[in-house]
């Protein structure tokens, strides 16, 4: 039996960044990861011989500058290339291009309307000023409004100070952003369908959500508010694949000291008297250590890992109704040759961006009811990406490795779990509909990963798939995210402290909640952290 | 030319209500309304879910013939093999009929949770919204001193207020409680009037805003006045008359005219026109600014602002004129029925209006007004029914469209009472188009605004336009649409009327 | 259809003009300005401003931004959209005006042409559809986008009108600063022209159909050969501007439509430009704000022009009180080869444009041979238009 100081149980990017931040403050620091590999869902997999997927998460811009430097992940290995524009493609033939160059991108909305060409200047100030005001509270612990604590009270000052600093109109333009759905936000901006519907799609990914649902609009902040080297909104690939972004945090953790063991996952978090005293494996091994952190969602942890009688009865309820509905699967390709659209010109820059074929908003909200109804939507959302079309690691030269995020997809059919079947008839249902805009597309498959919320959990644990680690709805954010009185990474059991996107400010790879929690972490061992301030926005 | 001290636009329950707390300063008041007769959309209402109680006692209704005929009308949870669950005193204090144990007590839970979280929110109606600005202190102190009330009701629950504020009354049902009726009734309550489904975030804040109000100091409680809602109106109506109001239907305002940013006068459509320097108008803001002011007289913003402003109506009227009375497997009559027989079946309803579609199988409250009367049974009985969900503008258009609706609704209600289509004599029916048009109400919304949470408090009904006052001095803001919204209330025009003359009406 | 989705593979237009100033462009030196590719300067930048004040430049305006309005409602919705009352431009005249948002904000200034048909014709630097669009509710009017359908040129300095004569439009000499008259361009084409410009000196400026546009330019260029004629481009025509103390949205102040930070928008106030608000007019854009402005006195910044000693250029310099406490900045500078003088335009804060405005200083860093120096210069507020010479003015204009 080995004792640490701390154990992070989880190799996922918010595990590892946690390991790495309480490393480099001289904790001697385990991180445990049920699987042969560590990294969650952003991770390079090898599916294919020759072919590297990132098969979860796919495209980068969330992940904090701030922890890249400190952690140096760049000196580790990192490269995050931005990626050019997108376009949707219509039924019909013709499709909306973005583009990089704003003159290039104008002329384009322009052909659809003049007007929204210009308004999408406004709109993107409008978006702008939003993700001025939400970015800051990132990297910060969200205060307690029902506590008295100086701490609580001065961040809930500095809150009222950042919000009274605005215009009065200012502050009701921000909230009614926060409260609306995209689709009466974008309603107010453009006359477009297909602009609306390319615009929409950042509101719902990751979401059970429609674009029509009030509060879909925060979702879109959610999207926007990251950046690739200052350009706020813009994303771009980790080269290598996702795997990359986690192969650096473990190099960065282990130049700092922390070990890590891969292969069996926590059986059981270990509670004496009310405070944790370490790990149990599914293996047998036993470690121990006063601090234990899980990178697992707020369901996993709680609910299979930590003995009920050892948790107070109100927190179990909210637990359990904490909601963590997954709606989405992936589709992950090795194409023999890079596909054609007909629509595209061939030297067209959109087939190096993100490729959609909802061209309407309520195409898109038709397959979030289909989702409601317990169902994988027959017309789905699909964000395609071929990110081998900018990264050469990925696969041999000409060939592709091609990234389907697919919406909507349910954690169950109609109340009963997902078969066999259902995931090959909606991994088809994803084929066809790309066979449509690209004819001839099928025949360029070599292999195919198809994974329903069914496989998200099995896999990556991931509780109902759901990628975020818990919705983002307001009753889940901030000082209720991932239930209330619990928002400040701490747990009920001392000792026991939470790490993953089920806490403060929720998914994406984004390894702010790990951060904060091993700043929270620290700060309650009275260790001095090794993190600066958060970075101006521009 | 008439002048007179004020001139009150619009003779519906906010109208009448701004009216009566103008005439009880003193002013000089008329009311102008175009039809010809008073009440608007509160005509369409067949029951009371809340009157202000400010109006009830400052204009002494009762002493002017309001007379409640059931202070507390139950809901039945209509079930179509007859398995109903009723639903008794102010918010569903008991309930009757098979419900399991476990529900009664999970029920009674979070009913208190519900009401006493609303009962927070209502001090807030009685007030102009507050706004969020530093050098605007006083209504942000009363916010403080609400804030400071959340604190007193200790911790636990003030988390879990703060959890229930912004949530989806779908998912509070589904953790909460197991059977259908009962939650699709609640769901449904939620969502009357609202252009939103249960599933829909922040859908709760439409139940809050319901079980907020109060009638006859009963909060949550749906009350029906002798002679139905046009009672309220006739009291009303009475007690302005008796302070001096002076009342005149029939007349349609055409253009109000402002001066150097300050109202002027009122022109009707005949020509005649009242010069005043104090205007409140119950009126849809976007007829008022955009239709009688003028979009060249504001400015752009405003403009924008106003178009901005939502107002989907999603809710149908019908009534029905039956030969005889109808069955509902045996439900009590004397209730308000509900046709909502799970969340699933109300969500599915709204799925319809946000494609331009009314819903296939429709969810809907039903009244019987006779079965409220002692009068003798006639033979004929009127059913009048509230059915969701309809769009103002329906993609198939409502001539053909209207029929195609009528027979859905006739076919949910025959599957909750076989043998009610053979006893219809004549059905009206009113679609959210044909309300917008009757009541010249954009949209044909109930709340005039939709009352969503980016169109709330200092939101209502949008950024610039919350404080009942507008950008031509002396021209206020009455209607449904302002805060706090509609309802057969009067609070909007009540606070509507106080802010005009707190500012010093015309100043 | 098909062809117009290819513009990924040129982002930027040209303008009717580009044959001749691309052959022209000896350096290919272009600039983006409003989409288009457009020239910085032909070969020799000093030259070309020279003859823009001692004999005449060509400069392509096609990428200014261009609105037609019209219809019966067309004076009072533009009364209503800009400062000025617009029933007293009678058809014939153009004048200066600027607009603003609800908060009495700035969202750019331009020209307002009333052409001879009765149409209006708003020339400015950013697009605003939408907000036209917006602002047109209510109104019988009808307005267009129309900078791609009408090529520009402007013809400026003390030779201008006598290239116009000699290029068959003499009629022109009647025309007074700011009136504008159409004329005939060889056999079928027309050319509108209003003495106008950007340069503080004599000048006119050219419209046409882009058909018509190379016409244009050629018998301009070859009848102005005689009197010096030569294309200039932005670099040449940016020094005759700041010499005329002209401000633009977006380099002088930033346009309330797309200002990020609130704090960085400015009302006709802070810009000089207050002496165009005609508050008895009727309702305009902002109105309500700028009378509450007017009447709190609550203008919070001056935009100025600084006489900075010395001969060092102050681009983007800070501007301090006694030497310490900062109270402005500077958006446009030059050591101006007309005036002789070192001179900027600067945005200060209050009252440090005049009651205190005795003690300025202005924090340049000078770049010697790859080094920079820092300097604290003695500047003084002086009028904004540093070069106005008579010529300008008269009627007839002179011929050289």
């Amino acid at each position: 039996m080995s004792r640490y100081d701390a154990i992070v149980a989880g190799g996922g990017h918010n595990g590892l960044v946690t390991a790495c931040y309480l490393a480099r403050a001289g904790l001697k620091t385990l991180v445990v990861e049920k699987n042969d590999w560590v990294g969650g869902a952003a991770v390079s997999r090898s599916l294919h011989p020759g072919f590297t997927y990132s098969n979860c998460s796919y495209v980068s811009s969330l992940l904090r500058p701030e922890i890249m430097r400190e952690l140096e992940l760049p000196k580790h290995g990192l490269q995050i290339l931005p990626y050019e524009g997108g376009a949707v493609f219509m039924k019909g033939g013709g499709y909306l291009a973005m583009y990089r160059d704003h003159e290039a991108n104008r002329r384009e909305f322009a052909r659809f309307s003049p007007r929204d060409a210009e308004s999408y200047d406004r709109y993107s100030r409008d978006v702008l000023r939003h993700c001025r005001f939400i970015r800051p509270l990132l990297l910060r612990t969200p205060p307690d409004p029902t506590s008295f604590r100086p701490r609580d009270l001065s961040e809930l000052a500095f809150l009222g100070r950042k919000l009274f600093a605005m215009p009065e109109k200012d502050i009701y333009a921000m909230i009614r952003f926060w409260t609306m759905s995209i689709s009466d936000f974008l309603d107010e901006y453009f006359e477009t369908p297909v602009i609306k519907a390319y615009l929409a799609v950042s509101a719902i990914i990751g979401t059970a959500l429609g674009p029509m649902s009030p509060g879909s609009a925060y979702v879109l902040l959610h999207h926007y508010m990251g950046d690739v080297d200052g350009n706020i909104g813009a994303w771009g690939f980790a080269r290598g694949g996702m795997g990359s972004i986690t192969q650096a945090l473990m190099a960065s953790f282990k130049a700092a000291g922390g070990e890590v063991r891969t292969g069996s996952g926590i059986e059981k978090i270990l509670v004496r008297n009310g405070r944790t005293t370490g790990v149990a494996l599914a293996n047998g091994d036993e470690f121990t250590a006063p601090l234990v952190i899980s990178n697992m969602d707020v369901k996993r942890t709680f609910l299979k890992h930590v003995e009920e009688r050892d948790l107070p009865p109100a927190f179990v309820k909210s637990v359990k109704r904490f909601k963590i509905r997954g709606s989405s699967g992936k589709v992950n390709i090795a194409l023999d040759a890079l596909p054609r659209f007909p629509a595209l010109p061939d030297d067209s820059p959109c087939i190096r961006g993100d490729m959609h074929f909802t061209d309407s908003i309520e195409r898109l909200e038709l397959a979030y009811d289909d989702w409601k109804a317990g169902h994988f939507s027959r017309d789905p959302f699909l964000d395609m990406m071929i990110p081998t079309t900018t990264d050469p690691t990925m696969t041999p030269p000409g060939k592709h490795f091609m990234s389907c995020f697919v919406q909507y997809a349910p954690p169950k059919i109609e109340g009963r779990d997902w078969t066999d079947a259902d995931r090959d008839a909606f991994g088809q249902t994803v084929l066809n509909q790309i066979e449509e805009y690209s004819p001839g597309f099928k025949k360029l498959v070599l292999h195919a990963e198809v994974r329903t919320p069914r496989e998200l959990e099995a896999e990556v644990g991931l509780t109902e798939g759901n990628i975020f680690q818990g919705e983002l709805t307001f009753d889940q954010l901030l000082f209720n995210r991932p239930v209330p009185g619990y928002a400040q990474y701490r747990s009920p059991i001392e000792g026991l402290w939470m790490c993953g996107s089920s806490t403060h400010p929720g998914g994406g790879v984004m390894g702010a909640p790990g951060r904060n929690a091993a700043a929270e972490i620290l700060r309650s061992l009275k260790k001095p952290a090794a993190m600066g301030e958060a970075y101006a926005v521009l | 030319m008439p002048s007179c001290d004020a001139i009150v636009i619009g003779g519906g329950i906010n109208g009448l209500a701004a009216a009566g707390r103008l005439a009880l300063s003193g002013a000089k008041v008329t009311l102008l309304e175009t039809a010809p007769e008073l009440g608007g959309m509160a005509t369409l209402a067949h029951l009371c879910m809340g009157l202000d109680p400010r109006l009830e006692k400052s204009l002494a209704l009762a002493d002017h013939g309001l007379v409640w005929a059931e202070r507390n009308v139950s809901s039945t949870a209509l079930s179509p093999d007859g398995n109903h669950i009723v639903l008794k005193g102010a918010f569903a204090e008991t309930v009757e009929g098979s419900l399991s144990a476990e529900d009664r007590r999970a029920w009674t839970s979070l009913r208190d949770t519900l009401l006493r979280n609303a009962a927070l929110l209502a001090p807030f109606k009685a007030m102009p919204p507050p706004r969020l600005a530093r050098d605007h202190g006083t209504p942000l102190l009363d916010l403080l001193r609400n804030g400071l009330a959340l604190r007193r009701m200790g911790r636990d629950n003030l988390r879990e207020f703060l959890r229930l504020m912004l949530i989806n009354v779908a998912d509070v049902l589904d953790d909460e409680l197991a059977d259908d009726r009962l939650k699709g009734l609640i769901a449904f309550d939620t969502v009357l009037g609202h252009h939103a489904g249960p599933r829909s975030p922040n859908s709760l804040l439409g139940l809050y805003h319901r079980i907020s109000s109060e009638v006859n100091g009963q909060q949550g409680a749906i009350a029906l006045p002798r002679g139905g809602v046009a009672a309220v109106i006739a009291a009303l109506a009475g007690a302005v008359r008796a302070r001096g109001v002076t009342i005149q239907t029939g007349a349609r305002v055409k253009a109000i005219t402002a001066e150097d940013d300050r109202v002027q006068s009122v022109t009707l459509e005949s020509g005649e026109i009242f010069t005043t320097s104090l205007v409140v108008s119950a009126l849809h803001p976007a007829t008022t600014l955009l239709s009688l002011v003028g979009a060249p007289v504001l400015d752009t913003g405003v403009v924008r602002n106003v178009r901005n402003i939502k107002s989907r109506g999603s809710t149908a009227k019908l009534t029905l004129t039956l030969q005889g009375k109808p069955d509902f497997h045996g439900a009590d009559l004397r209730s308000r029925l509900v046709i909502a027989p799970s969340v699933r079946a109300v969500e599915e309803a709204f799925n319809a209006v946000k494609y331009g579609a009314f819903s296939e199988a429709p969810v809907m409250e039903l009244l019987l007004p006779q079965a409220f009367s002692t009068e003798p049974d006639l033979g004929r009985h009127t059913l009048s029914a509230l059915v969701q969900f309809a769009p103002h503008d329906l993609r198939m258009g409502w001539v053909k469209g209207k029929p195609a609706f009528l027979k859905a609704i006739m076919k949910q209600l025959e599957h909750f009472a076989p043998g009610i289509g053979k006893q219809v004599i004549a059905a009206d029916l009113l679609t959210p188009h044909d309300i917008a048009q009757h009541f010249g109400a954009p949209g044909g919304q109930w709340h005039h605004a939709e009352l969503s949470v980016e169109q709330m408090l200092f939101l209502r009904p949008g950024v610039g336009l919350a404080q009942y006052a507008t950008p031509v001095r002396g021209l206020y803001l009455a209607s449904a649409a302002m805060h706090p919204g509609g309802g057969v209330n009067g609070s909007a025009g009540w606070n509507a009327a106080g802010h005009a003359l707190a500012k010093g009406g015309a100043a | 259809m098909k062809n117009a989705q290819l513009h990924f593979r040129q982002p930027l237009q040209t303008t009717p003009f580009h044959a001749h100033t691309s052959a022209a462009n000896k350096l290919n030196a272009w600039a983006p300005w409003a989409g288009y590719t457009t020239a910085l300067n032909f070969g020799d930048e000093t030259m070309e401003y020279t003859a823009l004040r001692n004999q005449a430049g060509l400069y392509d305006l096609s990428p200014m931004v261009k609105y037609e309005i019209s219809g019966p409602d067309a004076v009072r919705y533009l009364s209503r959209l800009t400062l000025r009352d617009v029933a007293k431009l009678a058809p014939g005249h153009v004048h200066y005006t600027a607009w603003c948002d609800d908060e009495g904000k700035l969202i750019d200034d331009g020209t307002l042409f009333h052409l001879p048909d009765g149409r209006f014709r708003l020339c400015c630097q950013e697009r605003h559809l939408p907000w036209l669009m917006d602002s047109a509710i209510g109104f019988d009017v009808r307005v267009r986008d129309e900078s791609e359908a009408v090529a520009a040129l402007s013809l400026q300095g003390p030779c201008a009108y006598a290239v116009l004569a000699r290029a068959g439009f003499a009629d022109a000499k009647s025309l007074k600063p700011f009136q504008l008259a159409e004329y005939r361009l060889g056999k079928s084409g027309k050319v509108m022209i209003s003495r106008t410009g950007f340069t503080a000196d004599l000048g006119y400026e050219l419209w046409t159909s882009p058909d018509k546009a190379l016409e244009l330019w050629d018998v301009l260029m070859e009848k102005g050969a005689l009197h010096g004629l030569r294309p200039i481009g932005t670099t040449a025509l940016n020094m005759a501007r700041i010499e005329a103390g002209f401000m633009i949205a977006n380099m002088d102040f930033v346009s309330a439509t797309t200002a990020l930070r609130p704090d960085r928008t400015r009302s006709p106030f802070d810009m000089a430009l207050d002496w165009m608000i005609d508050f008895n007019k009727g309702p305009f854009n902002g109105r309500a704000a700028l009378k509450r402005e007017r009447e709190a006195a609550s203008t919070q910044w001056a935009f100025v022009g600084l006489d900075i000693d010395g001969n060092v250029e102050a681009e983007h310099a800070l501007v301090y009180d006694n030497k310490k406490h900062e109270v402005g900045h500077i958006t446009a500078a030059l050591w101006s080869p007309t005036t002789k003088r070192n001179i900027a335009l600067a945005m200060l804060r209050r009252p440090y444009h005049a009651e205190k405005s005795g003690n300025l200083w202005v924090e340049i860093y000078a770049l010697r041979e790859l080094e920079y120096h820092k300097l604290m210069v003695k500047a003084a507020v002086v009028p904004r238009q540093f070069f106005n010479p008579a010529r300008r003015r008269a009627t007839p204009p002179g011929m050289m």
